[in-house]
């Protein structure tokens, strides 16, 4: 983590801070732990218990079991044990000391006395449920003359390699265009810099919603749905205005001096621009490469609307959603796919976590 | 003589500047044309896009600033500018500028944008029950997430910064950012789900039981509750992202100021408030702006976790239900464009800010 500029030694953590922050850390960690020891229960158990049923913990255990006399009316108070309950009661369960008294079954007249014993630790691990998710469901179809075929269903793998796909280059080109414009906005002259600054700043909360069916038709027209090259397009320009705007922040920040000896030396704005502006930019760089990362890697809505879903250029964020909305009882193999679907933002976010911090210290924000 | 050779190296020039950019255009088009027919395997794929997509940015800024480099200096200080910005300029306008003049323009027609109507469609917004819902529900996601994720963040980044284990708080705090949002429905679906009887598999459910209370369906019964429970995996997501913007400006204060101000016997709140706040205001400015927008525009919590049932839907949803399903390009662009009104006010403050700052 980033130093105090004056080194000055950490003033002593507080219990109280200590404990409020601790509770929050665990509130925020809590949702994910459940999908992370979900993923990794077999399908019958998630069904049928809390993800949290895996940690030690007091539950109802059946000690034994009371048979009452055959003909025992149910409409009249039922003794058991010495005292008398009501059915409903042995319905949903009615305490006798310590002891819980619960039909086991109402027909043969049985009832079960149960005490509270420590269970835990019961998970019963499996990777099933990645092995199902990575390498595609097996659907056995029962065909008309009785034979039963079984097809393997497609993976995450296609539409892991399609997202990569769409991710890395709409990251680098809004970076690199936005980049070469916060570079002239700040420090070269031109006509009209402020009014398309001005614009760009505007555009900035310009929600994407209305850009959606205008680009759609052009699209269409141009037969760039569906594409590659037009989610790229369409990333970049949704991105460009925050990412201009940050990158302005940061390049206009570099002391002038820098670049103008080297532009006394006959370097032109190019070379200026590549060998000492975007190598001075790191921290910077690195800060916004991971946002817009993440923001591409997670958009469902945008992909949703040019890619469209075949399965040929389906992203990850698709291949989840139609998960939910086709089955949706799938709990299993839902969590084990939202879960490799974070794996790799999580894996590059704490991979550049070091440059983020610095980045967004390095003048980028500014206090 | 002399004239004679400059005409010759303008005409070559001329066509250098017509040709490279001609260049260009032809070999991405034909490289995109190869992509739009490929069979080759995902894997190959992809790392071939990758490349393209890569060094052709790279390539189309080269080739055209040689272009320039070739120009006279008087010229090249006049053109270079417009080629750094231009492709910015042009891809900003093609697809943020103009569409949002020509959906403005579309929500005066009807369905099929065949006939004008006027204001006719803006009318219906305000008066239709179900689009009546969507503002207020989209009103309930700026107000109350907004105000959480700015609160919380500033919270976790001020407790962050004295406490023991900061690193892994942050850590902690941030992950959900990396979290897509229909990853985090799954997540969140596994916290609320319902079921009647005793026996519950959602944690809130469980803890219910527990209390000795009634379990609820939260996202279908508990109205207009139902919103706010959709709010929190809002801002369960992007309080990182509030609280790491907060974090690095705070550590930007310096130390001697906050200091003098606790050798004057200040307490840590008054510091907090008379200090810190006012010192990173415009970045709380700035990231207050952000989420609002975001808010604004929130899409992919309610499609995955209602679809907009219960009465949950918001601009963005009833958006892509009235463009996708009813075929009605006029309402939709019509919510578009409230939507966009909606945010004037926000964009003023922030171009006064930037003024007051003297960014220009």
């Amino acid at each position: 983590m980033a130093k105090r500029k004056n080194k000055a030694p950490k003033r002593k953590a507080n219990w109280l801070v200590n404990t409020i922050l601790a509770i929050i850390c665990i509130i925020w960690f809590i949702p994910t732990l459940g999908l992370l020891i979900s993923s990794v229960r077999p399908a019958a158990d998630i069904l049928q218990t809390g993800w949290w049923t895996v940690f030690p913990h007091r539950q109802w255990a059946t000690e034994e079991q009371v048979k009452l006399p055959k003909d025992t009316d149910l409409r009249q108070p039922i003794t058991v044990n010495g005292q008398t309950f009501s059915d409903d009661q042995l319905k949903s369960g009615v305490m006798q000391g310590d002891k819980r008294l619960v039909w086991e079954n109402r027909r043969s007249r049985t009832v079960d006395v149960q005490d509270k014993k420590w269970s835990g630790f019961t998970l019963d691990f499996t990777t099933l449920n990645y092995e199902t998710v990575l390498g595609g469901k097996q659907y056995k179809i029962t065909q008309p003359d009785g034979t039963v075929k079984t097809e393997q269903g497609s993976g995450m793998g296609r539409s892991f390699w399609n997202t990569i796909a769409v991710v890395i280059p709409s990251t680098v080109i809004p970076i690199f265009i936005a980049s070469f414009a916060a570079y002239a906005f700040a420090w070269l002259k031109f006509k009209g810099r402020r009014v398309f600054f001005v614009i760009v700043i505007a555009l900035l909360v310009v929600p994407l919603q209305v850009a959606l069916i205008p680009i759609l038709r052009d699209y269409t027209a141009l037969g760039l749905n569906g594409t590659y090259f037009g989610i790229w397009l369409a990333h970049t320009a949704f991105g460009l205005p925050l990412i201009t705007y940050f990158m302005y922040n940061s390049i206009s920040q570099l002391p002038r001096d820098l670049f103008e000896s080297a532009y006394m030396d006959g370097a032109t704005n190019f070379t200026i621009f590549s060998k000492l502006i975007l190598p001075l930019s790191v921290p910077a760089l690195a800060s916004i490469s991971i946002f817009q990362f993440l923001w591409v890697w997670n958009d469902y809505l945008v992909s949703l609307i040019f890619l469209g879903s075949q399965p040929e250029v389906q992203v990850l964020s698709m291949n989840i959603a139609n998960m939910v909305g086709s089955r949706g009882s799938d709990w299993h193999l839902l969590t084990a796919a939202a879960f490799v679907s974070m794996l790799t933002p999580l894996a590059v976010f704490f991979a550049l976590q070091k440059y983020f911090v610095r980045g967004l210290l390095g003048g980028s924000i500014k206090g | 003589m002399d004239v004679r050779a400059n005409q010759g190296s303008m005409l070559k020039l001329i066509l250098l500047s017509i040709l490279v950019p001609a260049l260009n255009v032809g070999l991405h088009f034909s490289i995109f044309l190869f992509f739009r027919s490929s069979d080759l395997p995902p894997v190959l794929n992809a790392l071939l896009a990758v490349i393209w997509g890569i060094f052709g940015i790279y390539s189309i800024y080269f080739s055209l600033n040689w272009v320039v480099e070739q120009y006279s200096d008087k010229w090249k200080e006049r053109v270079i500018p417009y080629v750094f910005v231009g492709p910015a300029v042009l891809l900003l306008g093609w697809l943020l500028f103009l569409p949002t003049l020509r959906t403005l323009y579309l929500s005066f027609f009807n369905a099929d944008s065949t006939r004008f109507v006027g204001l006719a469609n803006f009318g219906a917004v305000f008066t239709d029950r179900l689009l009546l819902t969507a503002l207020r529900n989209n009103l309930l996601w700026v107000v109350f997430g907004t105000l959480a994720c700015v609160i919380l963040g500033m919270l976790v980044a001020v407790l962050a910064d004295r406490s023991s284990f900061e690193r892994l708080a942050k850590a902690i705090v941030f992950m959900p950012m990396a979290i897509s949002f229909v990853a985090a429905g799954v997540i969140w679906k596994f916290i609320y789900y319902y079921q009647p009887g005793d026996d519950q598999i959602g944690l809130l459910n469980a803890i219910m039981v527990q209390l000795g209370l009634q379990p609820q369906g939260w996202l279908s019964m508990v109205q207009p509750w139902n919103n706010l429970f959709l709010i929190v995996i809002l801002v369960w997501m992007q309080t990182g992202f509030a609280m790491v913007i907060f974090s690095a400006s705070i550590k930007g204060i310096p130390e001697d100021m906050l200091e003098a101000a606790r050798m004057d016997g200040a307490g840590e709140v008054r510091i907090f408030f008379k200090i810190m706040l006012p010192v990173i205001s415009s970045t709380v400015l700035a990231v207050t702006t952000t989420i609002i927008v975001f808010t604004l525009k929130i899409f992919d919590v309610v499609m995955i976790m209602t679809g907009g049932q219960y009465g949950t839907e918001v601009v963005a949803t009833e958006f892509y239900r009235q463009l996708f399903m009813y075929q009605n390009a006029g309402y939709g662009s019509t919510l578009a464009i409230v939507l966009l009104i909606a945010v004037i006010p926000v964009i003023i403050l922030n171009l006064r800010q930037l003024q007051k700052e003297g960014s220009f």
